[in-house]
């Protein structure tokens, strides 16, 4: 009997039990399902992590006034100032590992089109700020070094501000915005960047040049930078070696002696994101390995249920064996039947983890990530369970007494 | 020619625990092809015992068994079913059709297990099933099936791989007596095979050309008759 015939036999015999058939194969379904579904999940968990941080720039380093303890990571308001414009310039000069630094000032306002008003921040920057953060204008011109040497009322406008005071898809160049009464004239509109890893929308924000910022906005305290510092590393690798040129560059200029803590603190984004990172990847492991208990599981069942049937259908293997059915043929019929209910089990399995992992991926927001290698590794493995768990039953099988086989009752 | 059966000093010992219980004691047997013989004796007397050996279901203590001529006691498991599926045919007291399972299927069973290609297996089970007056119930399943018509599936996947030797124990033992005589015709009315049946009824012993008695695991006596058939004034009445 070729595999062609044993695999229609077990099929028949399959068939003629739908509904037993079915809750065996039920555990592997839950099992597949559950491990596609959840690294899909654990996927998706990276990739938002991996995204949000591709938008920030991994290479960049965040210098804020105040020490670390004394709250300064916040993001500088109500601190001390302790960075002076002449600390941005020997970043910019002296960090041989820095390719570029900017500075940002900040405040919170209200700014008005004609028909609109929305709060938002005021930032004011220099025009390179713009290269660090990788962020080109949608609309318009770039902030350029005249603007800012002129202190022009130009204002670059993020993409959700634009939306709020202009309304979506329009085009806003050459406009007027106000901000505490001075009048702006929109020069940009900037690309769609997204949201912060900790959900703050990077484009509710607008931009002027820090000259025109000092002298129309906030006058600011002379030499002292009231902001924070953009800095750019030349290579992704080096960003924690460039954080130590730069901290020790500040504590030369700060005259901080051995042991007195820094008057500044530096985030660098490549240790969040990769802190976040393992977030993801811990979280990601802990799914795939509930969802393969629960696979190892659905195996059990298989094993549970097949060795009920055996038991069941004892009389019907005294048959087989009766008119002629080797022992070998016997167990080949058992072995495959557990490997049809484990696989057909699996591809269902398959189609309803795709279809779960497709519903969360809306649910959330996320790209629809299905990984194929797990697919097929998930669809082996409930294979290789219906072998494992298999076996015993059609051994069992196999060796039955034809007599007691066919006496029973 | 050889004989299709040929038993010297059969014995089967079934020990349970510490008792042994003999329920064959030296059979010496033989049948000769196209013979049909019928064997009697009283409960526990050892007959399904000697079917099952005859039958390669089960091997004998001791003593030397020759099945068409060859030597099958020393058989092993696979290659007893092997033998079984080639050169006998069952028909048990309790039909032992598989269920949820159409006739035509339950009749092809014996020729996929011996690789009978599609085809030609339904060809031949269909043949087998006409053979048996079923030729109408291919479809049917076995609860669709009344005793007597599951009996004739019996006997029709008995005879589909053309057996030398058809195997009986107490096929009417689940049937009236009209049913019977019909099951009784049908395998009387057989050619070129060898029936071995066991029985309590003498009625039905009456069809045999040969009666063989046990007791005790031994043979009791072996007698040659005239069978029922042959006797046109039995059958009139
Ligand atoms: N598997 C077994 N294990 C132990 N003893 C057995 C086994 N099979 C049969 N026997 C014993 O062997 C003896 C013969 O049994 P067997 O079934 O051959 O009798 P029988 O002539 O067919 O009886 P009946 O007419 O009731 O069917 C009995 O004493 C029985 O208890
Ligand atoms: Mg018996």
């Amino acid at each position: 009997m070729g595999p062609l015939q044993t695999s229609r036999l077990a099929l028949r015999a399959l068939l003629r039990n739908k509904l037993r058939s079915f809750l065996t194969a039920l555990g592997i379904i839950i099992g597949v399902a559950a491990v596609i579904a959840m690294v899909a999940i654990g996927e998706g968990a990276r990739s938002q992590v991996e995204e949000t941080f591709a938008a920030m720039g991994t290479n960049l380093l965040i210098v804020m006034p105040g020490s670390n303890s004394s709250g300064g990571a916040r993001g500088g308001f109500g601190t001390q100032p302790t960075l002076t414009w002449d600390d941005l310039k020997a970043i910019q000069t002296e960090a041989s590992l820095v390719s570029g630094a900017a500075p940002t000032l900040r405040m919170n306002g209200q700014v008005q089109s004609d028909e609109q008003n929305w709060g938002t921040s005021i930032q004011g920057t220099t025009p390179n700020y713009f290269e660090i953060r990788r962020w080109p204008t949608a609309l318009g011109a770039p902030m350029s070094d005249s603007d800012l040497d002129s202190g022009a009322k130009v204002m670059w406008l993020g993409a959700t501000v634009a939306e709020k005071l202009f309304g979506p898809g329009s085009d806003p160049l050459g406009q007027a915005v106000r901000v505490k009464g001075v009048p702006f004239v929109v020069a940009g509109v900037l690309t769609k960047k997204g949201q912060s890893p900790m959900g703050q929308d990077y484009d509710d924000t607008v931009f002027i040049p820090t000259s025109t910022f000092k002298a129309r906005l906030s006058p600011g305290l002379g030499t002292f930078l009231s902001g924070v510092i953009f800095v750019q590393v030349r290579t992704g690798e080096d960003t924690a070696r460039a954080q130590r040129q730069v901290t020790s560059l500040l504590r030369d200029r700060h005259r901080l002696g051995q042991g007195a803590e820094d008057d500044f603190s530096i985030r660098n984004l490549a240790e969040v994101a990769s802190a976040q990172q393992q977030g993801a990847d811990t979280l990601s492991a802990l799914l795939a390995s509930i969802a393969a208990v629960s696979l190892l599981v659905g195996g059990i069942g298989i094993m549970n249920i097949m060795l009920v049937s055996v038991t069941e259908r004892t009389r019907e293997i005294g048959i087989r064996m009766a008119v002629g059915a080797t022992p070998g043929q016997i167990l080949a019929q058992f072995l495959v039947e557990a490997l049809v209910l484990a696989i057909v089990g699996g591809l269902v399995g398959v189609g309803l983890g795709l279809f779960a992992a497709q519903q969360l991926s809306v649910q959330f927001g996320w790209p629809l990530l299905v990984r194929a290698d797990i697919v097929a590794l998930a669809t082996g493995f409930s294979g290789l369970v219906g072998v494992g768990f298999g076996l015993y039953p059609a051994l069992k099988a196999s060796r039955m007494d034809p007599i007691t086989a066919l006496r029973f009752e | 020619m050889t004989a299709v059966v040929a038993l010297e000093g059969i014995t089967r010992v079934f020990s349970l625990g510490d008792v042994e219980v003999h329920a064959l004691r030296g059979v010496s047997l033989t049948v000769e092809r196209g013979e049909f013989v019928a064997i009697m004796g009283s409960s526990g007397s050892g007959k399904s015992t000697l079917m099952n050996v005859v039958g390669c279901l089960d091997r004998p203590t001791a003593g030397r068994y020759l099945l068409d001529g060859q030597d099958v006691s020393k058989q092993s498991r696979a290659q007893l079913a092997r033998t079984r599926n080639k050169t006998i045919g069952f028909v048990f007291q309790s039909f032992n059709l598989l269920a949820r399972t159409s006739a035509l299927e339950n009749v092809e069973l014996p020729l996929l297990y011996s690789g009978v290609g599609t085809k030609e297996r339904k060809a031949r089970a269909t043949a087998a099933l006409q053979r048996v007056g079923l030729g109408e119930r291919l479809d049917h399943l076995p609860n669709q099936l009344s005793g007597g018509q599951q009996q004739r599936v019996a006997i029709a996947r008995a005879l589909v791989t053309k057996p030398s030797l058809l195997l009986a124990d107490e096929p009417t033992g689940a049937l009236d007596t009209k049913t019977s005589e019909e099951v009784m015709t049908l395998l009387t009315g057989l050619e070129d095979i060898t029936v071995v049946l066991v029985t309590h009824e003498h009625d039905v012993a009456a069809w045999a050309q040969r009666v063989v008695t046990l007791r005790d695991g031994k043979i009791l006596s072996d007698k040659r008759q005239t069978p029922l058939r042959l006797d046109p004034n039995r059958q009139e009445a």
